[in-house]
């Protein structure tokens, strides 16, 4: 079925006209609500009365994660923090995490984009749903939640973690959806075969996976591990969290809800649109928000796009599966990680520089496990030993709180790390994905 | 009355330790005495070699990570009971001992300890005060 029938089925043309309306109404709004915002357009000599249709969208300034650091906490809202019902907040570069707040009528967003999103990955009004995105200040339990929620399904707010629980609970309420991290489904895996539970026998009929990239082998092995239908759904705290789109049961492309986050591809270089089909990236306008609508805010995710509409009858534009980032974050069991963050952290803790590099690995059905090296030079060594320990205990420790991911650190010597390293990789990411 | 060590931080990984004493070696360095603290992922190599202003140049010419720390060598009889008396002075006197070793001299009855002492001037006074032999830098350089 589809959620909202008129809209993702609309022809062309009116959701053209109606992205038109949408974004006169968008742009005029937050240039009267946030002075940041027009600041920037005064800036890019654009005002309000310049955008009257849709291609007008390209004469208006991007909006970037710096931007979001630099405002942070509440510099780029265009309500004030009382308007706001939910915060939630994602990784940033450095210190700071990235904000967002939700207005009530934000949520009604939220809750009906995430409800589009799971009738198109194929789950019905009378299913169960296992939820088992982490609930908290990341947005994919609560997004998942919402979606459920509006859609009238039986929710099981599982969350992340204890593997166990999740297969019993599995087992004794038959839930027919599963949401959850894709390397968390191939993790489960083996944790069921170990309670001498046969995988292609579970209840769990469809799963929606994101958070992180994942490719089309791994969506084969858990399809075939679960013997389920394993879907991809995309999304972004800045934007709204999950709910920017979802692939079908064609798994052809993830449908884009574009009447409310209309995307852009452009080349990242130049800014300029690229050629339908062409990698680029995404860059996605907010509609309809109210709390902190975001103008051409660039994801740095790489993605094909088409406007070919899809067999399941939605007209909305579909991209491919994520295909890389123009800049040096990772994934790392759904949570995105910024190199410069973790530098952020060696800094703050020795006021030096140590070299370091992180590699991030996954075993065969395990969950992704994080090392980082660290330099051991002159300014840091200590003769005694329990001061190196406690120093790498400390440095474990706040890059742990830093990141909300469980890393293993590892002093090395100077020229382990030279002879790893080649030129300067800050990260190596041994993971197929 | 303080004599250089040198700590060198090694890896816990298979070579690191032959590559070090080899490179010692070849340049005519020699080693007087030597202990290893180790964990499950790196160890400290301590030595007391006979130039240790050469082999501290030579280490960080190589890009091995390795400092000095003043330590004290003492000379302790040789024969059982022999450091206990020492100890003894100096937990008598609360003087802190944050590591030792020792090895053994080749033309004398003595055997010597290296002391690694929180505060290195107070440990010096109580020891000459007790009249327990502290080894001087030149003496270890012509064992």
């Amino acid at each position: 079925m589809i959620w909202k029938e008129d809209i993702e089925t609309m022809p062309l043309e009116d959701l053209k006209n109606l992205q038109s309306e949408r974004l006169a109404n968008i742009v005029r709004y937050v240039y009267e609500h946030c002075p940041v915002y027009k600041d920037k357009f005064d800036q890019a000599g654009v005002s309000p009365g310049d955008v009257r249709s849709i291609d007008d969208i390209t004469r208006l300034p991007f909006t970037t994660k710096l931007d979001m650091r630099d405002h942070y906490p509440f510099g780029l809202f265009s309500r004030p923090r009382t308007d706001l019902v939910e915060i939630h907040v994602s990784s940033g570069t450095t210190g700071n995490p990235t904000l967002v707040g939700y207005t009530r009528d934000d949520i009604g967003l939220w809750s009906d984009v995430m409800a589009r999103a799971l009738c198109c990955a194929g789950a019905e009004p009378e299913d169960t749903i296992q939820i088992a995105y982490g609930y908290g200040l990341f947005t994919g339990g609560l997004g998942f939640h919402y979606g459920a929620l509006e859609m009238g399904l039986t929710i099981i707010p599982t969350s992340s973690g204890q593997t166990k629980r999740q297969l019993k609970i599995m087992q004794d309420f038959a839930p027919r959806i599963l949401a959850c991290t894709p390397s968390y489904a191939l993790y489960m895996v083996e944790e069921a075969k170990e309670m001498g539970l046969d995988p292609r026998r579970s209840s769990w009929e469809i799963g929606v996976f994101g958070a992180e990239p994942w490719s089309e082998s791994m969506r084969a092995e858990i399809e075939a591990e679960w013997n389920m239908l394993a879907t991809d759904v995309y999304g972004l705290s800045e934007i709204i969290g999950p709910g920017v789109s979802q692939e079908c049961h064609l798994k052809q492309g993830l449908h884009v809800f574009s009447d409310v986050f209309y995307p852009e591809i452009i080349d990242p270089e130049t800014g300029r649109p690229v050629a339908e089909g062409e990698d680029g990236e995404l860059v996605i306008t907010t509609l309809t928000k109210q709390g902190i609508p975001l103008i051409r805010y660039r994801t740095r995710d790489i993605v094909s796009l088409t406007t070919e509409p899809c067999a399941c009858g939605r007209t909305s534009p579909r991209t491919s599966k994520i295909k890389g980032r123009t800049d040096d974050m990772i994934v790392v069991r759904g949570i995105n990680v910024f190199p410069s963050q973790i530098e952020h952290v060696l800094l703050g803790i020795e006021g030096t520089h140590p070299h370091y590099q992180i590699v991030i690995d996954r075993q065969a059905h395990q969950l992704d496990s994080v090392q980082i090296m660290v330099e051991v030079d002159e300014k840091i060594f200590s003769d005694e030993i329990k001061k190196m320990r406690a120093l790498e205990r400390q440095i474990q420790h706040e890059i742990q709180a830093v990141l909300s991911v469980s890393v293993e650190v590892k002093l090395v010597e100077p020229k382990t790390l030279e002879r790893s390293m080649g030129k300067a990789k800050r990260v190596v990411d041994k993971r197929s994905l | 009355m303080n004599i250089t060590q040198l700590s060198v931080f090694l890896e816990n990984r298979k070579g690191r330790l032959a590559e070090v004493c080899s490179l010692l070696g070849r340049h005519q360095i020699n080693i007087r005495a030597l202990t290893i603290a180790e964990t499950e992922s790196f160890g400290v190599l301590r030595i007391v070699v006979d130039k240790p202003e050469e082999a501290a140049a030579l280490l960080k010419e190589h890009r091995i990570t390795a400092n000095v720390t003043n330590v004290v060598a003492v000379e302790v009889p040789d024969k059982p009971g022999g450091l206990a008396g020492v100890l003894k002075v100096l937990a008598d006197h609360d003087v802190n001992v944050e590591y030792m070793y020792g090895f053994v001299e080749k033309a004398s009855d003595n055997a010597l300890m290296v002391f690694r002492f929180d505060a290195v001037e107070p440990a010096i006074k109580v020891l000459s005060d007790n009249r327990i032999r502290i080894v001087s830098a030149e003496h270890i350089r012509g064992l």
